[in-house]
């Protein structure tokens, strides 16, 4: 199939897995009450809505659309930082923690539970601690002199290390009755606490984000083929490194303030995604975000209606994808010579 | 006017100088082999005139401008590196990696026009590799992948390539191929700067002949001139004969393999007990 029409064709596929995942639900909503009720909001009809229409419109754009929303967010913002990272690092085994930003992320939400019970601060330690930790591998990494890819893998190990360390010392301060329950569910990641304003503050930002990781694809290809041939190519490597390792962090780090630590998306949508469309960002990115939304919405639709009670999406995405991994792997180990 | 200078280059600390007081001019054209033993500073002189390291004194200058003073853009747009086959890299489609040279001619954000994907097919085909195109980088031979990174440095604009070591991991068919071609480049106006680990390709297709040895250049000028068995034995530490055949052309003849030659000096590398 010619590489052009596959782009159009998964996003076809995500708009279809974003409108049945609209129906989908506890409280089943057919295509017809659904269009009624766009018909409905659409128009600013002032007319009294009945209790049923009023039902109807709290479900699907209070409830499910936030959370269709995050699920798209989440995924695509999650698959093309492992696409980034995994292109730049020339590494199949890199995924969106690399540099630390989940360790800094999770470290930062649960003192925030612990210090602080405000949804708002969990938030916001959530995304400061995640930039914190990366700044502190980046840091780390130009302590010394040496490859400056494995300077920055060292330095995110050393950085993630230390977080995830600092995390257990919370876990352990934590009220073993109240507050610690709490942040392991956290730690679990799921989409249920989603609403409305957190999803319209960070869209903006993570969409932005995607943009111009996507405008600057082609520095991606061209970084991949090392530093001083991309520098003998007048490229700017310092400046395109530090851009890209910002930007990626940025929208990882948000997806955690909407939906905790979903593990594997990024390492695991950014493979299939090359057995689908081949290596050139310029197409690997895009497809990366349309696989991760369509898949993390379909895990979602999963964890929601598969038991009575909610499964936690990141244990499903886990369970998901390591088997999976371990399949593509086997399959593309030529793609990696 | 020489096309490129260096003047006075030094690089390195004051305990493990890699480069002494180096300097070179190039004139368009022309074929330069660099030669000297592992480690004598052939790559880090060639990363100096790319302008990828900054040297501690001295400089390189583009027809009287110095580099440092040039935008990276414009300076690719005159000098492409053409290095050693990649260890490691994603299977590209070869269009694409040769296109890769058209990004210092792009606006910054901008994608490819047409114009950039004629002009990396005519690279493409001036070395006849253009059924190559859409095949995956990786999935070529040694010598193929040499010439779609020459492909490159010929979208990308440049006048001057500099090679490191082009021959490396080459068959001796495909070796021979690709001095033809850089050579066939030269004679269009092309210049060349390469380091060789092979006095015979120096033979074959330089027209100048620069020796390193620790950091300093021991000997400068035209290959015939230049490359002669008391100089390659001062670079090399070893016998080598400069024999000249039938038609004029010189071959290099290692004097261990060769009972009948010699020039009664030590065979080989020679013994601690005997020095250097």
């Amino acid at each position: 199939m010619r590489r052009p029409l596959l782009i159009p064709l998964l996003g076809a596929l995500l708009l279809i897995t974003a409108l049945v995942s609209w129906s989908l639900g506890r409280y089943p909503l057919s295509g017809g009450e659904i269009m009624h009720c766009l018909a409905r909001s659409l128009s600013h009809d002032s007319s009294v809505a009945s209790l049923h229409d009023a039902l109807v419109a709290n479900i699907l754009m209070d409830i499910r659309l936030p959370r269709i929303m995050a699920a798209i967010l989440i995924g695509s913002a999650l698959s093309v930082s492992g696409a980034v990272f995994q292109s730049m690092f020339i590494n199949p085994l890199v995924s969106p923690g690399l540099l630390g930003v989940l360790a800094g992320a999770s470290f930062g939400a649960c003192v925030a539970m612990i210090f602080a019970q405000n949804w708002f601060v969990v938030q916001l330690g959530a995304f400061s601690c995640g930039l914190l930790a990366v700044f502190a591998a980046v840091g780390l990494s130009s302590l010394h002199r040496g490859d400056r890819l494995l300077m920055l893998i060292l330095g995110g190990i050393i950085s993630g290390a230390l977080f995830t360390a600092l995390l257990s010392g919370v876990k352990y301060l934590a009220d073993p009755y109240e507050q610690l329950p709490a942040i392991v569910y956290w730690l679990m990641g799921g989409l249920s606490s989603v609403d409305r304003a957190t999803v319209g503050a960070v869209s903006a930002p993570i969409i932005v984000g995607l943009v111009l990781i996507l405008s600057l694809a082609n520095y991606l290809n061209v970084l991949s083929m090392g530093d001083e041939e991309a520098r003998s190519l007048g490229v700017n490597v310092t400046l395109l490194r530090g851009v890209f390792i910002v930007v990626a962090t940025v929208i990882s780090a948000l997806t955690v303030v909407m939906g905790g630590i979903i593990g594997w998306v990024g390492l695991l949508t950014p493979h299939i995604a090359r057995m689908i469309v081949g290596p050139d960002n310029r197409i690997l990115l895009p497809a990366s975000a349309l696989i991760g939304a369509t898949y993390l919405l379909m895990a979602d639709d999963v964890a929601r209606l598969l038991f009575r009670v909610e499964i936690p999406i990141g244990l499903l995405t886990s369970l998901i994808g390591i088997p999976f991994f371990a399949l593509i792997l086997a399959r593309t180990r030529g793609g990696w010579n | 006017m020489s096309l490129i200078d260096v003047t006075h280059l030094s690089y390195g600390y004051s305990h493990q100088p890699v480069l002494k007081d180096v300097s070179l001019s190039v004139a368009k054209g022309e074929i330069v082999s660099l030669l000297g033993p592992n480690g004598s500073g052939k790559t880090t002189l060639l990363k100096h005139i790319l302008g990828l390291l900054t040297p501690h004194e001295g400089g390189v200058s583009l027809e009287g401008t110095p580099i440092s003073d040039m935008a990276p853009r414009a300076l690719a747009r005159r000098m492409a590196y053409v290095p050693q086959i990649h260890r490691l890299s994603f299977g590209y489609r070869v269009l694409d990696v040769v296109l890769m040279g058209r990004l210092p001619h792009k606006p910054f954000f901008s994608r490819f026009r047409t114009e950039d994907t004629r002009v990396a097919i005519d690279a493409l085909e001036r070395l006849s590799i253009s059924h190559l195109k859409d095949r995956p980088y990786t999935e070529i031979s040694g010598g193929e992948r040499q010439l779609i990174l020459i492909a490159r440095a010929l979208a990308q604009g440049a006048d001057i390539f500099i090679m490191d070591e082009p021959v490396t991991g080459l068959d001796y068919g495909n070796q021979i191929r690709l001095l033809s071609r850089i050579s066939d480049l030269a004679h269009s106006g092309y210049t060349f700067i390469k380091t060789t680990h092979f006095p015979d390709h120096a033979l074959w297709v330089s027209d100048r002949v620069v020796m390193l040895k620790a950091g300093e250049i021991i000997a400068d000028g035209p290959t015939e001139a230049v490359m002669t068995s008391d100089r390659l034995y001062g670079l090399y530490e070893t016998d080598v004969d400069v024999l000249t055949v039938k038609g004029g052309a010189r071959i290099c003849m290692p004097a261990v393999f060769f009972k009948g030659g010699g020039m009664g000096r030590r065979c080989g590398i020679p013994s601690p007990a005997t020095g250097g």
